[in-house]
């Protein structure tokens, strides 16, 4: 069932996309086939979400690593993506600057950080989107999974640490754009950002990447690795009494899941034209976590659906009626958690052998019984 | 020969003097040239009759008036003082003289300035203490020779210990500014300066100029001596701000240790409870506004009780209605507290408004007092007093009440503790509700220091997580120490890292801190660890 369901994901996402750029590319507008640029934007966006989604699936499904803070890897990919996309502006800014970003000359800096050359080159800037996310990750999951900090503690440091590098990114002098971040683009790779061919590409390569995820995340875990991995999650101390070591497994699998969502990020950005500090508020992890949870934790296809029919009803709801929203996604959460442990892709696997149970696993952060 | 001259020079002048001063310390003001007024001004500084200030003042203002034969007439609105007695002029006339013949004593600027200098000394008289205090100040500001010997007889008469002290402060002050001062007064006088020790002391020894040698050494001595004491007093300050910081930490993670800290029970909508709390804290003082005005300044000695029933209430429903599904699995308790915290958010929201609510603060929690070179604002201060006083209380709960022991058999051991015929399910709903009614107290004070909007528990979840976990789950002691480590580490950084850095470089310390111990400053020992 698990292969077919990723076959229909893969052919639903790419053919979707496909049909939707094609609607908006080849049908005149007017036509009942045409398919407005904003809903190319839109369903783009959909599709990052479902990358960021599909990274904390792998670890949270798989690995039992609840992180609270994972928009914030999906945030630094943006900012890498961002920063690049800025000094391709060049003399079209407000203030005309060839080298400075807008915001710097209005900070009246002289020259360019440090930290800010090379991302004029398209492929240094790729690099770092993929480098960025994922060092952090190496760096942060080296020093939890060592000392064996997992449970709750590691969701509340997650947490903390997304809450720490919103803190410092709404900063000026840290020259990433303070409270306003990074906006204006204007084009991307050569191309104008604002033409609709531009955004119909930028929709076709989020499916193609969003889809290549998904096979790696698969391969990962349905192979011998991912076998250990959820061995790990289920009981971390059996494994590592059978002589395994967990720590090892628990950060290459956080590695990789954290420059996934760096790429969901980078292509987030020129989809909606800005960057900023928000985007690493601890809330926006939390709201992940529930799209995997609405999906299907542990199914990867399941984290795929929960992003888009989330985010779908986000859409429809703050149009429609704002004022329910929050208590329509805090009602998520509560009947999520109480009736659906295993989410939507739960309901049409009902006979079969699913996750165990008691989805998390059985540390000492249970209460003391 | 030489001698007798000048002998009978200084005779002549006392007698012509002598005479004038007891006769009359007034005649000078009614001279005609500036001069003679100028002179006349400082005459009546030096005697310093009882109506000598107001006299001067009345010049100053343009209101002294003088007419032939030495009348003297202060003019206050339509009545006529004469400003000898300082008796109001019956029928509009003194000394046989009527408004029509008077003039207004005339003013250039050298009067003016001697009227300034006359009257920085004549206050030092005045039988206000606070206008005395603030002459005193004055002239050690204007730092007037002039002022010298009014000073000195001040100093002499002056009864009041504090502000014989700062007119001996204004004493030293105005020795150093005069050249011609022998240099062991000197010496005296930057010993007294280096007494006083606040900044104006420093900057008036930093900027001595022209000095004995054995002065300056001294000055320089001081003035390094004056900054080392600012830097303590800096620290003391310092410490009062942590400290405060400290327990606005503690008091929002005093029930989190409860909940999660004792119960386990990771509840992301305990920042929400906070909030309920400082809403009913709102409720209650518009309800005393609009029926009973008087009562103001007792309420919140009502919301306290107001704010532990409703939080309390409400956590009791939702330990009853969600949290007790989820025992067991914690990461399904944080999202499903984190969608209820969502919920309570948005119907506050809903109800409130999404602005800030004011809530007032009663009368004897505003203002500051000043003890030594330290500020303490009387709400931040009973800030500090009331967490103590609610740690303090839910220890004694946990530890005296009958319900405090069976809250400990229920977390020590579930199982024992319902053989025993303790009612498990009823004990953690009371439990929890505790742990969130101590979350409305701490809203109740919240409300005094910060803004009252529906976002007031989140801006404080993440540090009461942080609180609880650094001290160490299930250890009181263990959140007190931590939350006022963490707010005065906190304070400390700021000046030097600025505010939002130092609140990174706790957050990214505190990280560190649970890689190296996951379980805190004082982690539990034994069995119920692992439990």
């Amino acid at each position: 069932m698990n292969r077919t369901a990723t076959l229909i994901c893969l052919v639903l996402v790419l053919g979707g996309a496909l049909l939707l750029a094609a609607g908006n590319q080849l049908a005149a507008p007017g036509s009942t086939f045409h398919v407005p640029t904003y809903v190319i934007s839109l369903v783009g966006k959909y599709l990052c979400y479902a990358m960021l989604a599909l990274a904390l699936d792998l670890v949270w499904g798989y690995a039992g690593i609840l992180s609270l803070g994972h928009a914030a890897f999906f945030a630094l990919g943006g900012y890498a993506m961002g920063m690049y996309l800025m000094r391709q502006i060049g003399t079209r800014g407000m203030y005309g600057n060839a080298i400075l970003p807008d915001f710097m000359v209005f900070l009246n800096w002289k020259e360019l950080p440090w930290y800010w050359h090379g991302f004029d080159n398209p492929g240094f800037a790729i690099l770092m989107v993929l480098l960025v996310p994922g060092l952090l990750a190496l760096v942060f999951g080296w020093l939890a999974f060592r000392s064996r900090v997992s449970g709750v503690y590691l969701s509340i440091i997650t947490q903390a640490l997304t809450f720490a590098l919103l803190l410092a990114f709404f900063r000026n002098d840290m020259g990433f754009g303070g409270n306003n971040g990074l906006t204006d683009f204007k084009d991307i790779f050569g191309y104008r950002l604002q033409a609709d061919s531009t955004r119909a590409a930028l929709l076709i390569a989020s499916a193609v990447f969003l889809c290549l995820m998904l096979l790696v995340a698969r391969f990962i875990v349905t192979s011998r690795f991912g076998k250990v991995l959820i061995a790990v999650r289920d009981t971390e101390a059996r494994t590592r009494f059978l002589g395994y070591r967990p720590e090892r497994y628990k950060l290459f699998v956080f590695v990789v899941s954290a420059i996934m969502a760096g790429i969901g990020g980078a292509l987030y950005v020129p989809q909606v034209g800005i960057i900023n500090p928000s985007e690493f508020s601890p809330a926006n992890s939390i709201e992940a976590v529930i799209w995997v949870a609405v999906g299907g934790r542990g199914t990867l296809v399941g984290a795929i659906l929960g992003a888009i029919l989330v985010n779908g009803g986000k859409t429809y709801f703050t149009g429609a009626l704002p004022e329910i929203w929050l208590f329509a996604l805090g009602a998520l959460f509560i009947l999520v958690t109480l009736f659906l442990p295993h989410g939507v892709l739960g309901l049409f696997r009902r006979r079969e052998k699913a996750l165990p149970t008691k989805p998390t696993q059985g540390t000492a952060t249970e209460p003391a019984e | 020969m030489l001698l007798l001259r000048r002998a009978l020079f200084a005779l002549a002048l006392l007698l012509a003097a002598f005479p004038a001063r007891a006769q009359d310390p007034f005649a000078g003001l009614t001279a005609s040239g500036f001069d003679d007024i100028r002179r006349g001004i400082e005459a009546l500084a030096t005697a310093a009759p009882p109506q000598a200030a107001a006299t001067i003042a009345a010049l100053q203002s343009g209101n002294l008036l003088s007419g032939p034969g030495g009348v003297l007439v202060i003019k206050q609105g339509d009545t006529l003082i004469d400003a000898r007695t300082g008796q109001p002029a019956p029928g509009m006339t003194v000394g046989g003289v009527t408004a029509a013949g008077l003039r207004p004593v005339r003013v250039n600027n050298a009067v003016r300035r001697a009227a300034e200098a006359a009257m920085g000394s004549l206050t030092l008289f005045s039988p206000d203490t606070a206008t005395r205090r603030k002459a005193a100040e004055a002239v050690f500001k204007s730092r007037d020779p002039a002022s010298l010997e009014p000073l000195a007889r001040a100093i002499a008469a002056e009864k009041i210990p504090s502000i014989r002290a700062e007119m001996e402060e204004a004493r030293a002050a105005l020795l150093l500014a005069i050249p011609a001062t022998p240099e062991p007064e000197k010496l005296a006088a930057v010993a007294t300066l280096r007494e006083r020790g606040d900044l104006d002391a420093r900057a008036l020894l930093a900027n001595l100029k022209d000095q004995p040698a054995a002065v300056a050494r001294a000055a320089a001595d001081a003035v390094t001596h004056i900054e080392r004491m600012e830097q303590l007093w800096a620290v003391a300050q310092g410490i009062f701000y942590g400290l405060s910081l400290g327990s606005v930490l503690l008091l929002a993670a005093a029930g989190l240790a409860i909940t999660f800290g004792v119960m386990g029970v990771i509840n992301m909508a305990h920042g929400e409870m906070v909030m309920i709390g400082a809403y009913t804290t709102f409720v209650i003082q518009d309800i005393i506004r609009t029926s009973a005005p008087g009562l103001f300044d007792y309420s919140l000695f009502l919301a306290v009780p107001a704010a532990f029933i409703v939080s309390g209430g409400l956590g009791i429903a939702i330990e009853r209605g969600l949290i007790r599904f989820l025992y067991g699995r914690p990461l399904e308790t944080l999202l499903a507290t984190w969608g209820l915290s969502l919920v309570l958010q948005q119907a506050v929201r809903s109800i409130f408004g999404p602005t800030n609510r004011e809530v007032g603060t009663p009368s004897w929690m505003s203002g500051a007092a000043e003890w030594g070179h330290l500020t303490i604002t009387w709400n931040r201060f009973t800030i500090i007093i009331f967490a103590m006083m609610v740690l303090a209380a839910l220890m004694a709960t946990l530890r005296y009440t009958s319900l405090g022991l069976r809250m400990r058999a229920v977390t020590q051991n579930r199982r024992m503790a319902a053989s025993m015929g303790i009612r498990t399910p009823w004990i953690d709903a009371l439990t929890f509700g505790l742990g969130s009614g101590v979350a409305g107290m701490a809203g109740v004070a919240l409300s005094q220091i910060d803004n009252v909007s529906p976002n007031l528990g989140q801006s404080y979840i993440i540090d009461s997580f942080l609180v609880v976990v650094f001290g160490g789950v299930g250890n009181l002691w263990g959140t007190l120490v931590s939350a006022l480590t963490l707010g005065i580490v906190n304070k400390f950084l700021e000046p030097l890292a600025g505010a939002v850095l130092g609140k990174i470089v706790v957050l990214v310390l505190v990280i560190l801190f649970i890689q190296r111990k996951p379980r805190g400053m004082f982690p539990i020992k034994g069995r119920a660890v692992e439990a």
